[in-house]
């Protein structure tokens, strides 16, 4: 009597597990069946090499470039904002802090992470920018620069905690040799300790990249919402996700052609943040065990 | 200068660069917050918490978005936390070296990477299209419990791993079953783990806005929600559409419900911290 009622627990919870994988069936099932019917009407070339993204204008083109722009653009502001920032923390915390700084400063750049990125988005909008145009006249009220730089900020304790996991795991022999030799902290912590933990360090930078490419609330209020295929960080730009937002936020009918190149920006986004996961979940696995 | 005073000369340098870049986030942050409070304190009163949303700004309340989000944080509550505490409990207790739990784990690694965002098209095609709950609490609720579930997943198995085996090998010798151990001995010794990662996940849920959008939550909606099937808008989605107008007077009003997204955000964390601190003392098996 017993057994089975043990078994049917198990049998439950190992259900719930794979919702988990319903999950993802779901969202692969649902990107690939709708953005099917976008790829029947509109060529893969056109939404590769076009130039232009304008699907909700009376001159239609479908070319992800200027998204895909947009996209790289505010994340690689945000990433040479975070990268530097995030490492130098994870170091400084690691090797030259004491415990009891570490205890208390860790928790505070949690809250960094766990701030609303619609509250970003405001800072971004009514106080980086305003700012930033005291410096740079030219810059638009709304601009790829103030939406990354917010970003980064964002994701500095992405970086700076899976950093300091990685430098705090390699062992104190390496260290002591080094400083045996005669180096300074300095030294040894950027030519001994920072290279060996280096796949622990890429693998939090990667994960930064994910995270800046799928970020939405901030590009969508501070970047604008406007495709434009340039790399000038003072100008509008318009990332992938923050088209998914326009076109959600307007009356757009189910089925239309509209409605499907949701699914088609959307997939495309899929597509690089389930790349930069996998790479980092291989490098992960691959470089685990060097010191165990 | 020679090169050994250069060395220690960079060397004492640094720590004051480390010491800007740990402050530098936390004193925007703190810039910020200052900011907000300037802009919005002095527009947060009772009128403010009670009134409807309006075109006029000063008579626009956040009524609406605040019970949006209490009902959206309770059934997302109701949907995530069992089915993740049981992934949880199954990936760590039982499928230990199944092919079904690598499985399992190596597809919730991949779906905590997943953009918010592309939950909201999920949610747009299985809880509002196919199941035909519309743009109702009930489709937005799902939407996020999926998202959070890697969370709760991820931090029910820390909270599992941290109980000490000698608490499972007592109650097996005294003749307990797998379950009765894990529901008598090993959930309650993992409770507080659990809790602090069930409110994390909670309170990333309050501040999602994209994935809402995305299934069709509105911006204006001139009534309080009654059943799980309303129309609905949350306390982000209000701030969205309030800063995204150009007049100055709805970007105050969008700082005041900052602040209030902002009160109810630290509370939930600052509940987290607390408990995670109050478990780890009491651990010292």
């Amino acid at each position: 009597m017993k057994r089975s009622g043990e078994v049917i627990i198990e049998k439950v919870l190992a259900l719930s597990g794979i919702i988990t994988i319903l999950t993802t069936l779901g969202i692969i099932w649902v990107l690939i069946s709708e953005s099917a019917g976008f790829f029947a009407d509109i060529p893969l070339t056109d939404f590769l090499f076009d130039t232009e993204w304008t699907p909700l204008f009376a001159e239609k083109h479908y070319g992800i470039l200027p998204l895909l722009s947009g996209t790289f653009l505010t994340t690689l502001i945000a990433i040479s904002t975070a990268l530097p920032m995030g490492i130098i923390i994870a170091v400084y915390l690691s090797e030259y802090a004491d415990k009891r700084f570490r205890r208390t400063v860790k928790p505070m750049l949690e809250i960094l992470a766990a701030v609303p990125t619609v509250v970003y988005g405001f800072f971004a909008l009514t106080v980086v920018t305003p700012f930033l145009q005291q410096f740079i006249p030219s810059l638009g009220s709304f601009n790829a620069l103030s939406a990354g730089l917010v970003m980064g900020i964002m994701i500095i304790p992405v970086i700076s905690s899976l950093s300091e996991d990685a430098l705090y795991a390699v062992p104190k022999s390496l260290r002591e040799a080094s400083y045996g030799m005669g180096a300074t902290k300095f030294q040894t912590s950027f030519k001994v300790v920072v290279p060996a933990a280096s796949s622990g360090i890429l693998v939090s930078v990667i994960l930064g990249i994910a995270r800046a490419i799928g970020e939405t609330m901030v590009v969508a209020i501070a970047a604008g919402q406007q495709p434009n295929l340039t790399l000038d960080p003072r100008q509008t730009v318009e990332t992938i996700t923050a088209y998914i937002v326009q076109v959600s936020l307007g009356d757009v009918q189910h089925g239309s052609l509209e409605y499907k190149t949701v699914f088609a920006a959307g997939i495309t986004l899929f597509v690089f943040t389930f790349l930069l996961n996998n790479v980092s979940f291989w490098i992960k696995k691959k470089y685990q065990e060097k010191y165990e | 200068m020679n090169k050994i005073q250069r060395n220690r000369l960079v060397d004492s340098g640094f720590k004051y660069v480390g010491i800007f870049c740990t402050f530098f986030g936390i004193v925007m942050l703190l810039i910020f917050i200052g900011n907000i409070l300037a802009d919005g304190l002095s527009r947060i009163d009772w009128d403010f918490l009670t009134n409807l949303p309006s075109r006029r700004a000063a008579k626009a309340g956040i009524l609406t978005a605040w019970t949006g989000t209490a009902w959206i944080l309770g059934l997302t509550a109701i949907i995530s936390i069992p089915l993740g505490v049981a992934a949880g409990i199954y990936l760590q207790e039982y499928g230990k070296k199944n092919r079904l739990a690598y499985i399992i784990e190596l597809n919730i690694a991949n779906l905590a990477g997943v953009p918010s965002i592309i939950y909201g098209l999920l949610g747009l095609e299985i809880f509002v299209r196919v199941l035909h709950f519309g743009g109702s609490l009930l489709a937005g609720a799902f939407t996020l419990a999926l998202l959070i579930l890697p969370i709760i997943i991820v931090a029910t198995r820390e909270a599992l791993k941290a109980v000490p085996n000698s608490l499972r090998e007592a109650s097996y010798g005294m003749g307990a079953t797998k379950w009765q151990t894990i529901w008598d001995q090993i959930l309650p010794a993992a409770s507080g783990g659990i809790l602090t990662g069930i409110i994390l996940a909670l309170s990333r849920a309050v501040g999602e806005t994209a994935p809402l959008i995305v299934i069709g939550a509105l911006a204006y909606v001139p009534f309080v929600p009654t059943t799980p099937m309303d129309e609905f808008t949350v306390l982000p989605i209000q701030i969205f559409n309030w800063v995204s107008r150009p007049q100055a007077d709805f970007l105050v009003n969008g700082a005041a419900a900052i602040i209030i997204l902002l009160i109810l955000t630290f509370i939930m964390n600052g509940v987290a911290v607390y408990l995670r601190n109050k478990w780890q003392k009491k651990i010292s098996w």
